[in-house]
Parts: C-alpha cells; sequence; structure tokens
C-alpha cells in the first residue's frame, strides 16, 4: 500500500449560476483590475489516500467525489493525484 | 395519528413543526438521527436548521445519518414525508427528490415572508389547497435557489409536480420553485416554513391549508 496526497477542486458546472464568482467580477474592476473574466468560486479539499497503485487511488476518489465530496447535480471535480 | 419529525444534529425548526402539526390538531414527536427504525409514526418530517452544520454542502452529512434509510423506506412504501428548508435540502442530497438547492442569486441570507402560490394539488401537501391559492409563508435560507437540468425541470412539469412557485421570485430559483414533490406526490420538499405560519401570533395562518393536508394524508394511511 502506498500514500497518494490528493487534491481535489470542486467547481459548479458550466452553466450552473455562481452568483459569488460573478460579485467578485463585478467588482474587479473598481479596485483597478481590468480585464479579468470568467471568475468562477470553488473549493479546493486536500487528503492523502491509501492504495496500492495510482490506478486503484484515482478510482477510489472519484468515487469518493461522487457520493460525497460533490452534489453531480451541480459541482464537477478535478482530481490531481500528486505522485 | 402521529408524525414523527427527524432531529440532526444541528436542526433547529423541530420544536416549530411540533407546534405546527398541534395547531394543525395532529400529535408530533421527535426522532433521533441515529435511529435506524422510525417508530410508529404515520409521517415524516425533516425540519429546519442546519443538520450537521451544513458542513461541506447542505444535507451532505444528513444523508448518511442511519435514520435516513428508513426515511427512504417509508417513502418507497408511499408513506407522507415532507421536507422544509434544510430538510428539502436533505431530500435532495439523499436523492428522494431531484434537483439541488443552490445558494440564492443575490448571496443574501433571506429572512421574511412571501407569497407562494399553489400550483398542483397532487402532492401529500397540497391536497386540500385550491389550485392558483397564494399563500403568505416565511423563508430563511441561504440556499434555496432551486436547480435542476433541463430534462428534470421537463419532467416536473410534465407529471404537475411543481406543487409551489414563489409569486415573486426572492433566490433565483428555476421557474420560480418553491417547492416540488415525488412522482406520487408523497414525497415533498419546500423552502417556505408552513409552521411558522400556523397561529395568528406569528402573523399568518396560511401554512395550516398545507398541514391539515398532510396531517390527513398521515391519518387515513
Amino acid at each position: 500500500m502506498a500514500s497518494f496526497p490528493v487534491l481535489v477542486e470542486v467547481t459548479l458546472r458550466p452553466g450552473i449560476a455562481d452568483p459569488q464568482g460573478a460579485t467578485i467580477e463585478r467588482a474587479l474592476p473598481a479596485l483597478g483590475f481590468d480585464g479579468v473574466e470568467g471568475v468562477r468560486v470553488g473549493k479546493a479539499i486536500r487528503f492523502t489516500v491509501e492504495a496500492p497503485d495510482l490506478e486503484s487511488a484515482r478510482s477510489r476518489v472519484d468515487d469518493l467525489c461522487q457520493k460525497f465530496l460533490t452534489n453531480p447535480v451541480i459541482e464537477d471535480a478535478k482530481v490531481t493525484i500528486e505522485r | 395519528m402521529k408524525v414523527g419529525v427527524v432531529v440532526f444534529p444541528g436542526s433547529n425548526c423541530e420544536f416549530d413543526v411540533v407546534e405546527g402539526v398541534r395547531a394543525g390538531g395532529g400529535d408530533a414527536e421527535l426522532l433521533w438521527h441515529g435511529d435506524r427504525a422510525l417508530a410508529d409514526v404515520d409521517a415524516v418530517v425533516l425540519p429546519g436548521g442546519f443538520a450537521h452544520g451544513d458542513y461541506l454542502r447542505p444535507g451532505a452529512f444528513a444523508r448518511f445519518s442511519p435514520v435516513m434509510d428508513a426515511v427512504a423506506e417509508f417513502a418507497r412504501n408511499g408513506g407522507p414525508v415532507v421536507g422544509i428548508c434544510n430538510g428539502f435540502q436533505v431530500l435532495t442530497e439523499a436523492g428522494l427528490l431531484p434537483g439541488a438547492l443552490q445558494k440564492n442569486a443575490g448571496l443574501k441570507f433571506l429572512c421574511r415572508a412571501v407569497d407562494v402560490r399553489v400550483d398542483s394539488t397532487k402532492s401529500v401537501l397540497t391536497s386540500g389547497a385550491a389550485p392558483g391559492q397564494v399563500l403568505r409563508l416565511p423563508i430563511n435560507h441561504f440556499e434555496g435557489n432551486y436547480t435542476c437540468d433541463q430534462h428534470t425541470l421537463d419532467e416536473l412539469r410534465a407529471d404537475d409536480r411543481i406543487v409551489l412557485r414563489y409569486v415573486d421570485n426572492p433566490n433565483g430559483a428555476t421557474d420560480d420553485i418553491a417547492g416540488i414533490c415525488s412522482p406520487q406526490g408523497n414525497v415533498v420538499g419546500l423552502m417556505p416554513h408552513p409552521e411558522r405560519a400556523s397561529d395568528p401570533l406569528l402573523g399568518s395562518t396560511d401554512g395550516l391549508v398545507l398541514l391539515r393536508s398532510f396531517l390527513s394524508v398521515a391519518a387515513r394511511r
């Protein structure tokens, strides 16, 4: 068994309104930051997972994202396994 | 006839629901989220609040509370189940109702009375109301913006499962949806709080027609 460091980035799916991202984007010009577009707010979740190999680590994390870390109706997960 | 009101760690409307049920002429008892059985109840309410602190997402942890298997089984057998506010969020996370509740479009926690219209009477909560009837009910939420994909929305419309719509949409909800039901109408989720509009002292008794519908369905079981 090896321990794999994992980063899960949870974002709202394309087409799902992101009021936080929109509010940040609207505020930027007044703060002097022009030319910033497409702001989307999400969350990052870090942990380590025990697995015999990279492939099974990925499959466990995918399952975890589907069942618990995201709501697949409105959220996507981008999984990065650092090894 | 008895209504079971499920208490999760972080629920805070359970006593409001008990009082509302009593105001509607029924009786209620509290159930603990860690119980694996529902005891001898004829209906179930998942009340408002912040189950498990709303950590990760509202309802994300509550879905795994031991009692939820029994709630799902009860619902499968046609038992009347209503999720109010946080309870609605729990029902969507648990897959007992479709869609999801996301942050209000205006990013404000909303705490006020709104008008909602009864658009379907096929649910256990609206069977005693008149189609088109407008009710003034309190809302009290940050994540009440109902969202679903187009296919789900088409299904909800075609099957007459959108039971309540906001007259003046406060939170950006898709199609002004304030409440929906399952295909059989026995599982209902809504963001407004009928139990907080069940006594003249509270400023409105408009919630009673909903609570009484629910109680009369429960009494017939």
